[in-house]
């Protein structure tokens, strides 16, 4: 196991540096003048000049070549320092760590939200094969799959906020305001988890150990519940752990979309504005979240389903 | 495969005929001229003239979904065309090759899939500037991984096989053995994926120009028309809802048909389905 784990965080060490990097060159091949970017950020458009544009290149280091930028903002990062932003000046780290619970509180009010409608709608779809009931579920998890979630969160702010107005457009801080934004990712989460609990349900229905429980007499509820969707949960919690990591990818849009202060916005926010420290700090964070929320899935696996062993695959 | 699927493909397979046919006859197609303001029509609601009502330039929205068409399309092909290209020339050498080529190939393909790839996308994109171009180099950036690994996969249980050893002791070389005896052995399951990689680059790539990242003004994109319509959400929600339903119907009729093809040429990949 402590191999398993040391590898993985070795991967974790190889992705940090390759999108790090690649960050890096695209940033310098892009075209505009970061310089340029963020003078006009500080000091508007109109009262620019050409002085307080090469006294940012120097001040934030951009005039030494793209190697020595990248060094410098490494060997920095590793001692927990991302810099400052080049438009508002502020540390990059302070900004980041305010940021970064949103976005997991997001992330996981989706994933709650997705599991209450996801569940139910994946044992009864299986449970009940090939009636009205399972049509109407695999229909909605078909529409949920293909759904974009930036037009689902508009629709929603249509229905909910400007049409019944009992829920806030934007806001943060109240249980309220999560409702939406939490909605909106956890349906398209819903559909995929939907199709692999009834999928995963209708197999473990189909074994011997189900048959005798009939045989046995045992009642269909007790069956359904006690028997099968114990044995038809560990792969959702493969794909649960798997959309974890996809959580994240959708609350870019979607934070966007709710004005929801979390990494997601500042990331967006931060490639408008071109402010190289912030994206590069985003995407480290987000490079780290994505690969220990995933290891410690697959840490979990072990506690839930003891036939999983990672030494042996090797 | 039950009646509800069969159904299921067959629809997808006309919406996306009709999809390309509208794509190819655009300029015939619409009422009006996509790009055309007329400032005292703006925001009418759907009506005769105007089936899907005026923007906030008087633009007709029918028109302009129309022509959004095409660049979905184009972005959707375009994408997963590269992507399977670069995915499977990447699967067949490393499948074929194993060893050190092999170690290489997969880590890269491990590195990519250990960053969230809309993420990535998103990023790219962003950093070279808006544009439809940059879009698609974004999500084909991301998009080859899932390709390299399935062809990769199947030419590992297919070289052992006798017909290659045959070929092999013919003369063939490793260029002929890989396009001619392996390739077609991958392209079940690269059509299947494609099918469905088309639908998502669809919905990527509005997801990208929702954000201001994909062809920029006056040209239609759907995502694009989406988030000027967000602005109108309470006066006009026209302007919202049929784009979306654009997006919507695209990407369902390709996952329709990509689930149909599934279970049509492949049964074995029932299960990666869902991931």
């Amino acid at each position: 196991m402590l191999t398993y784990i040391s590898r993985r965080l070795m991967m974790l060490a190889i992705v940090v540096l390759g999108v790090t990097i690649m960050t890096f060159v695209l940033m310098n091949v892009a075209p505009g003048d970061p310089a340029e970017m963020v003078a006009m950020a500080r000091y508007g458009l109109e009262n620019l000049t050409v002085e307080q544009v090469e006294n940012i290149r120097i001040s934030e280091g951009l005039d030494a070549p793209v190697w020595i930028q990248y060094m410098h903002w490494l060997a920095h990062a590793l001692k927990g320092d991302l810099g400052r932003s080049l438009v508002t000046g502020d540390p990059v780290m302070q900004e980041i760590m305010v940021r970064a619970p949103a976005t997991l509180i997001l992330a996981l009010a989706s994933l709650v939200v997705s599991l209450l409608i996801a569940i139910p709608a994946g044992i009864i779809s299986a449970a009940r094969q090939n009636t009205m009931l399972d049509y109407l579920a695999r229909t909605g998890a078909l529409l949920g799959a293909s759904m974009p979630n930036f037009w689902l969160a508009l629709l929603l702010i249509l229905l909910f906020s400007v049409t019944l107005g009992w829920l806030p457009v934007f806001g943060y801080g109240e249980f309220r305001h999560i409702i939406l934004p939490a909605v909106t990712l956890g349906t398209g989460l819903a559909a995929i988890t939907t199709r692999l609990t009834r999928s995963s349900m209708l197999e473990v229905l189909e074994q011997n150990y189900i048959i005798t429980a009939r045989a046995k007499g045992l009642q269909e509820g007790n069956i359904i519940f006690h028997h099968a969707f114990k044995n038809a949960f560990i792969p959702v919690i493969t794909i649960i752990g798997l959309q974890l990591g996809h959580l994240l990818e959708g609350t870019v849009i979607v934070e966007s979309i709710f004005a929801w202060p979390g990494l997601g916005k500042l990331l967006v926010d931060s490639i408008y504005a071109r402010d190289y420290a912030v994206i590069q700090a985003c995407v480290l964070l987000f490079a780290v979240l994505f690969v220990v929320i995933n290891l410690l899935v697959d840490i979990l696996y072990v506690y839930i389903d003891p036939r999983i062993r990672y030494e042996k695959k090797g | 495969m039950n009646i509800f699927k069969n159904k299921l493909t067959l629809t997808g397979m006309i919406i996306i005929l009709v999809l390309v046919g509208t794509a190819i006859f655009a300029p015939m197609l619409v009422p009006h001229n996509p790009n055309e303001q007329c400032l005292n029509q703006a925001l009418k609601g759907p009506c005769l003239e105007y089936p899907c009502g005026t923007d906030e330039f008087g633009r007709c929205i029918f028109s302009r979904i129309i022509f959004g068409a095409r660049i979905s399309l184009e972005i959707g092909i375009a994408v997963t065309a590269v992507s399977a290209a670069v995915g499977i020339a990447l699967g067949l050498a490393a499948g074929f090759y194993g060893g050190a080529v092999d170690e290489i190939i997969m880590r890269i393909v491990d590195i990519f899939l250990a960053f969230p790839g809309l993420i990535l996308a998103l990023v790219v994109a962003g950093l070279l500037g808006p544009g439809i171009l940059n879009v698609m180099v974004a999500l084909a950036l991301v998009g080859w991984m899932g390709y390299a690994r399935v062809v990769r996969g199947t030419v590992l249980a297919e070289k052992e096989r006798e017909f290659i050893e045959t070929a092999r002791s013919l003369g063939a070389n490793d260029l002929y053995i890989m396009f001619r005896h392996l390739l077609p052995n991958v392209i079940a399951p690269v059509i299947i994926m494609a099918s469905v990689g088309i639908g998502y680059a669809i919905l990527a790539s509005a997801g990208l120009s929702f954000l201001g990242l994909g062809a920029q003004p006056p040209t239609a994109v759907w995502g694009s028309m989406l988030s000027d319509g967000k602005s109108y959400l309470q006066t006009a929600p026209h302007l919202t809802i049929f784009p979306g339903l654009a997006i919507l119907i695209t990407v369902l009729a390709f996952n329709f048909l990509g689930d149909g093809l599934r279970d049509l040429l492949d049964p074995r990949l029932k299960r990666q389905s869902v991931e």
